[in-house]
């Protein structure tokens, strides 16, 4: 069978054509990722506001697989120098490919010392995840990692409902490390939450009900208000927070939490100064 | 039902394909004490030679072919039928078909348990209950919320059967429902008709149905392998269709509670259970690989125990009891780390 040049020319045309279609796909995370970010940034920063390149300032690390959807441990650390007089005053992790992108944002004082985080989320499929940081004098940082998404049976779900809701509320409260005075030390902060993303139905009134996680928390020592944060439904069940303080000596650290059924949870603690288990 | 698989299930195909997996080669792995590399193989190989057989002797064999969710079933028991799943991890090769799935016959009517991963599975299922019995289908039981146990359901709609789940299952569909939907998307062509099924009637601890002079017991569990793990015990002949609450040879996966699976386990065959059929693997007496599993969770629990008692954080335990003394699991790589991070975040609330 022969063809013919105009024929030829066209399917060659349309053969170029699908390449270019085709190649994209290679590469949907990527692509999908620029998408959803583009989208995300605007929302959360506008579209006039430059966001810096992190490196330096900010590094965040994540497994390269996530191994449960379900709970995928992150952390944060800030590098500033020692001779910038700035500090990171807000911290925002996005997970693009999420239903709910923005996982959360910490607002920090100059009383954390050191900007660091530790936390776990949910990742629902190949995604980039993102921290990003603003400085006090309203300057953007980013840095960003990539997590594949976990295989098989791992769902970004609550695994034991129940219990976390027998214990609704509930708060733990760890002190890391050495602590002395006026050195930043670490705490781990746990609430007891199902951090539901989903729906369910009432017992009493046979009713769907909506998503059910913490969004609000509140950490202070002695009335003094040190950390914040506004989080979402990519938090893992059970929400684990580690961050740093800088102890003026023995006091005591309130945690004072709420869901989005309005429930307050509030618990305090003594900070011990020496060698914490 | 589509044509390719229906005629795969005539009666000369049912007798050639009847013991696959030959039991033999569940046997010869259970004795195996390798990871699972070798014995994935020799799956495979069996798979293969399955393949051969049906693409010489089925006319529409390309299209069983693609479809290698339609795998064969045999009569383990009297009246109770099985597709014993791939020893696989899911992928779009195997269509997600690892797991057991199957039903139970009465006198009057059928009981499904379990349907597999997508609508096409489900469609297969309804094909094989067909090529048996004119009986209708009464029940369709799902044992918990994975994707590859109870994601053919849909196929059962048009027979309005009385689905049945654990009083937990709607929450978890509901949560889960449309990612698993969405990675079924990606594991399998046949995928497009699949679709979440919640259940009409909900167990919340006990339950008896009966499908015509055959009692079936179905029990509703603490959190254990998942939140919503449901067992059925079939009066007649002592089999006790445990689901995921007991994997055979491969690893076993921590998506509910720890401590509550190993608690589970010591009440999970009380003495009237003669055989036990697990969500993955081969059926058996059970107290063999209840013992195996029992001891591989509990290691794990003391590890983490250990690990979280060290000081160490989540990722830091992950790395240290990677090489955890245990059981040679075929999948391990899959499992073992998942295992620890669900453990972690359990027992760091004791
Ligand atoms: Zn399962």
């Amino acid at each position: 069978m022969k063809l013919s040049t105009s024929l030829r020319f066209a399917i060659s045309a349309w053969l170029l054509l699908l390449v270019i279609l085709v190649m994209p796909a290679g590469h949907p995370a990527l692509a999908q990722d620029n998408k959803a970010w583009t989208e995300i940034r605007s929302e959360l920063y506008g579209d006039d506001r430059t966001i810096h390149d992190g490196s330096g300032l900010l590094e965040i690390e994540a497994p390269d697989r996530a191994q449960d959807a379900a709970l995928v441990p992150i952390s944060i650390k800030s590098m500033i120098g020692p001779d910038d007089e700035r500090y990171i005053k807000s911290l925002t992790i996005v997970i693009d490919e999420n239903p709910a992108p923005v996982a959360g944002t910490f607002h920090f004082s100059r009383a954390n010392g050191i900007a660091d985080i530790a936390t776990r989320v949910r990742v629902n499929a190949y995604s980039t995840i993102r921290a990003i940081a603003e400085m006090d004098d309203g300057q953007l940082y980013m840095a960003e990692t990539f997590v594949k998404a976990s295989g098989g049976c791992a769902a970004p779900a609550t695994k034991n409902n129940a219990q976390a809701m027998a214990r609704l509320g509930d708060m733990r409260m760890r002190q890391i490390g050495e602590w002395e005075v006026d050195q930043p030390a670490e705490v781990q902060l746990m609430i007891s939450h199902p951090n539901f993303s989903g729906l369910q139905t009432d017992q009493v009134t046979q009713l769907w009900i909506p998503s059910h996680y913490v969004n609000d928390l509140a950490v202070s020592i002695d009335g003094q208000e040190i950390l914040t944060f506004e989080g979402d439904i990519s938090i893992s069940e059970n929400p684990s927070f580690n961050f740093f303080v800088m102890p003026q000596g023995e006091g005591e650290l309130t945690a004072r939490a709420t869901d989005t059924k309005g429930n307050v949870f509030e618990h305090s603690w003594p900070l011990r100064m020496g060698s914490a288990s | 039902m589509a044509t390719g698989p229906v005629s795969c299930n005539d009666p000369l195909m049912a007798a050639h394909l009847h013991r696959w997996p030959p039991i033999s080669s569940f046997d010869g792995m259970i004795g195996q004490a390798v990871r699972g590399g070798e014995s994935t193989r020799r799956q495979f190989v069996c798979r293969s030679a399955m393949l051969a057989l049906l693409s010489s002797c089925c006319p529409s064999s390309s299209a069983a072919l693609a479809r290698q969710s339609d795998l064969p079933f045999q009569e383990i028991e009297d009246g109770i039928h099985v597709r014993y799943g791939l020893q696989e991890a899911m992928t779009a090769d195997n269509h997600g078909a690892i797991a057991n799935i199957g039903f139970i016959i009465g006198d009057e009517s059928v009981a499904v348990v379990d349907t597999g991963t997508t609508y096409a599975q489900g469609e297969s299922l309804m094909a094989a209950v067909r090529h048996v019995t004119d009986k209708p289908v009464s029940h369709v039981i799902a044992t918990h919320v994975h994707l590859d146990h109870c994601f053919g359901h849909g196929a059962f709609e048009d027979a309005a059967p009385v689905f049945i789940g654990h009083h937990r299952l709607p929450g978890a569909l509901s949560e889960r429902g449309d990612f698993y939907l969405e990675q079924i998307k990606t594991l399998s062509l046949d995928g497009a008709e699949t679709r979440v099924v919640q259940p009409g009637f909900l167990v919340d601890d006990a339950a008896e149905i009966d499908v015509g002079g055959r009692k079936l017991l179905l029990k509703a569990w603490p959190a254990a392998h998942t939140d919503n793990d449901l067992t059925v015990f079939d009066t007649r002949t002592g089999l006790l269709w445990a689901g995921d609450l007991l994997f055979v040879d491969r690893i076993p996966i921590v998506d509910g509670s720890i401590n509550g699976w190993i608690d589970v386990l010591d009440e999970l065959m009380p003495g009237d259970v003669s055989q036990v059929m697990p969500g993955h693997g081969a059926l058996g007496s059970g107290r063999e690989a209840i013992e195996q599993q029992k001891a591989y969770l509990v290691s794990l629990r003391d590890g983490v125990r250990a690990a979280i008692a060290d000081g160490l954080d989540m990722t830091e335990a992950v790395a240290e009891l990677a090489d955890l003394a245990g059981p040679n699991w075929l999948l391990r790589d899959e499992g073992h780390g998942r295992n620890i991070i669900a453990a972690y975040a359990e027992l760091e609330w004791e």
